[in-house]
């Protein structure tokens, strides 16, 4: 009843001046609706660049590195401790490629709750032929099923699918680089030697087109099983493990114990994508502290609105005191209104938001980095409506907060005496 | 005689600008269904009194009783019921609510008391604007009605609650002399039909002549 009775006198005051009150209400509303678009945005673009790198590019890398040995022969003669020493030229040890017992190491981290996903690979270097042209080359041997469910594989490629690889005898996803310098198109046949001379044919099924053309221009997909076939390699020719993790958080710890325990070079994500984090985390930050300043500001207006509507109704304040209303009813009629600016505008901010979220999101956006990405990418995540309405009742809250508790302390004797 | 309202040395000093007794040891009492006239020169500290025994001024010295309560000391919110329950305000300016229904300025104080329910309150609004004339005007809002209308609307205002008692603060001050006398009119009969309590402060001698009672100040004190 006692509520019923305030809202019904702030509702009287908020349609009694109903200009001030949809000024007040669209400084929240745009604030709001800011944030939303804003944030939306900003996330889409977020994930899009992440994507870029981060879903391509596999939490941990385990491969074999060429470098020299660490302990070179003079090292182990305790003679020269003291001396200084020089060594001239050393010279990597030579290894092979392959990973060593590499069927047993994947059947091993098949076997572990943290890893997603793994995915082996051949990498071999070759050269593409075109007529007395040769072109350097990377083909990589996968098990392209896998790479297209645990890395977007077929977002990469053009003109073609993921399935026709694995149909086709001797197929290759042609880097698209590669087949605009060879003049190429889907069904040619491009020839490739290998390292020992070999020359194959491999029949193009589509184009892989990564938007780094310092991969497009060399990289090549065919069949892990087909590499191994073409370049004369048993099964357990492996020269590249990938993994996928549940958490990438982990990925630096579980790179160091693999890599002390099979003996291999194994690279982390984080890494090898330092730089990446730093962009998200500072690109978020900018879009809070934007949105953040617009809803500080449609507080201000709502404050001043509030402040001046109390100075107006000074007459109203005492007349209400006089006839028994206490000072936190008072208060409590001028709070209602903020709170109900802040809903109203809050809401109308939602929906602003999300509109304009839409019409971004159906903008056209043609970008040869994500061949698949046709217009702008938005993040519609609730968290962001969450957070904008919370934000808009707190803001409205404490604008009206400060101007009631001064209609509170009005004195009425003050008023009707100064008449 | 059953007292309704006592004052026992109630005294006020003014801070600011600087150190004023307005009110000395000031000490009378009121009985029911007594029409009371406080009168005074501008300045005598009549005003201030009435609005020490309004409850709204809680700044001065002295015991205040209402319907033999004491109600010095008592807290804000405990005021503010008193106000709302006891005291029936009818001021010179008329002060309404400006953006409300004449109809709905009447109701709103026993809306805030909440003992009935807002169909009764209405009706008791309507019965009380007949009484007082004006109930063709319920549905104006407020600030379109001529100001002896408003003056009525106030005191209709000031009796919805069936207070205890009833003050007025030049209440035909602002009112030429047909429509003060109108508004007199209205006292002197709820004081007869209904044992209502009124005291008013005036400066109008022909007004407060014709009350039961005056009570004359000066320099802070009741003279006679």
């Amino acid at each position: 009843m006692k509520l019923r009775l305030l809202l019904s006198i702030s509702k009287t005051h908020l349609l009694s001046r109903k200009k001030q009150s949809i000024t007040a209400a669209m400084g929240v509303m745009f604030g709001i609706g800011t944030y939303v678009i804003m944030m939306g945005f900003m996330e889409g673009l977020n994930g899009l660049l992440d994507g870029l790198i981060l879903n391509r590019t596999p939490h941990i890398h385990l491969y074999n590195e060429v470098s020299p040995t660490a302990i070179q022969p003079i090292d182990r003669v305790s003679d020269y401790d003291q001396k200084i020493r020089f060594v001239n030229s050393i010279k990597p040890k030579k290894a092979q490629s392959k990973i060593h017992n590499a069927l047993p190491i994947i059947d091993y981290l098949n076997r572990q709750s943290y890893v997603l996903g793994i995915t082996p690979q051949v990498k071999v270097q070759s050269f593409y032929l075109g007529g007395s042209t040769q072109l350097n080359g990377v083909l990589i041997g996968a098990d392209v099923e896998k790479e297209k469910s645990l890395y977007h594989l077929s977002d990469y490629i053009l003109n073609g699918t993921v399935e026709d690889l694995t149909r086709t005898e001797k197929g290759v996803l042609l880097g698209a680089g590669v087949a605009k310098k060879l003049a190429l198109k889907v069904g040619d046949y491009v020839q490739v030697t290998s390292k020992t001379g070999e020359i194959i044919a491999l029949k193009i099924v589509g184009f892989f087109q990564s938007g780094m053309s310092d991969i497009d221009d060399v990289q090549s997909y065919v069949n892990l099983k087909m590499a191994q076939r073409i370049f004369g390699e048993s099964k357990d020719y492996i020269t590249d493990i990938n993994i996928k993790l549940q958490d990438i958080e982990h990925a630096p710890e579980i790179a160091k114990s693999l890599s002390k325990k099979f003996a291999v070079t194994a690279t982390d994500i984080q890494t090898a994508n330092a730089q990446f984090e730093t962009g998200s985390t500072v690109r978020t930050l900018i879009s809070y502290a934007v949105s953040i300043t617009l809803l500080i500001v449609a507080g201000f207006g709502i404050y001043n609105i509030l402040n001046m509507l109390i100075f107006e109704k000074m007459n109203d304040i005492a007349i209400l005191k006089a006839t028994g209303f206490s000072g936190e009813d008072v208060q409590w009629i001028f709070m209602s209104q903020a709170i109900i600016i802040g809903l109203v505008g809050g809401f109308a901010g939602l929906c602003l938001g999300y509109g304009v979220s839409v019409i971004i999101d159906n903008t056209s956006f043609e970008t040869p980095a994500l061949p698949t990405i046709k217009t702008y990418p938005i993040d519609y995540s609730i968290k962001f409506y969450l957070i904008g309405v919370t934000f808009a009742l707190i803001s409205t809250f404490f604008a009206g907060w400060f101007p009631s508790r001064k209609a509170l302390k009005i004195d009425p004797v003050d008023i009707i005496r100064g008449q | 005689m059953e007292t309704i309202l006592e004052a026992k040395g109630i005294s006020k000093f003014f801070h600011i600008p600087d150190e004023v007794q307005v009110l000395d040891n000031v000490s009378f009492s009121m009985n029911k269904g007594e029409f009371v006239s406080i009168m005074g020169k501008s300045g005598c500290g009549k005003s201030t009194l009435l609005y020490i025994l309004s409850t709204m001024d809680t700044d001065y010295s002295g015991e205040l009783f209402i319907d033999q309560k004491l109600i010095t000391g008592q807290s804000p919110n405990a005021l503010a019921h008193i106000r709302n329950a006891n005291i029936g305000f009818v001021f010179q300016f008329h002060y309404l609510l400006a953006e409300f229904t004449v109809l709905e300025n009447v109701m709103l104080p026993a809306k805030k008391l909440g003992l009935k329910s807002f169909k009764e309150i209405e009706h008791d609004a309507m019965e009380k604007l007949r009484i007082l004339g004006i109930e063709d005007q319920a549905l104006k809002l407020s600030s379109r009605i001529s100001g002896g209308q408003k003056q009525r609307v106030a005191i209709a205002r000031a009796l919805i609650n069936h207070p205890t008692i009833i003050m007025g603060d030049e209440p035909t001050g602002n009112l030429d002399s047909k429509n003060a006398n109108v508004v007199f009119d209205i006292f002197k009969q709820l004081t007869a039909e209904n044992n209502l309590s009124l005291l008013v402060v005036t400066h109008d001698e022909d007004f407060a002549k014709r009350t039961d009672r005056i009570i004359q100040m000066g320099d802070g004190r009741i003279l006679r």
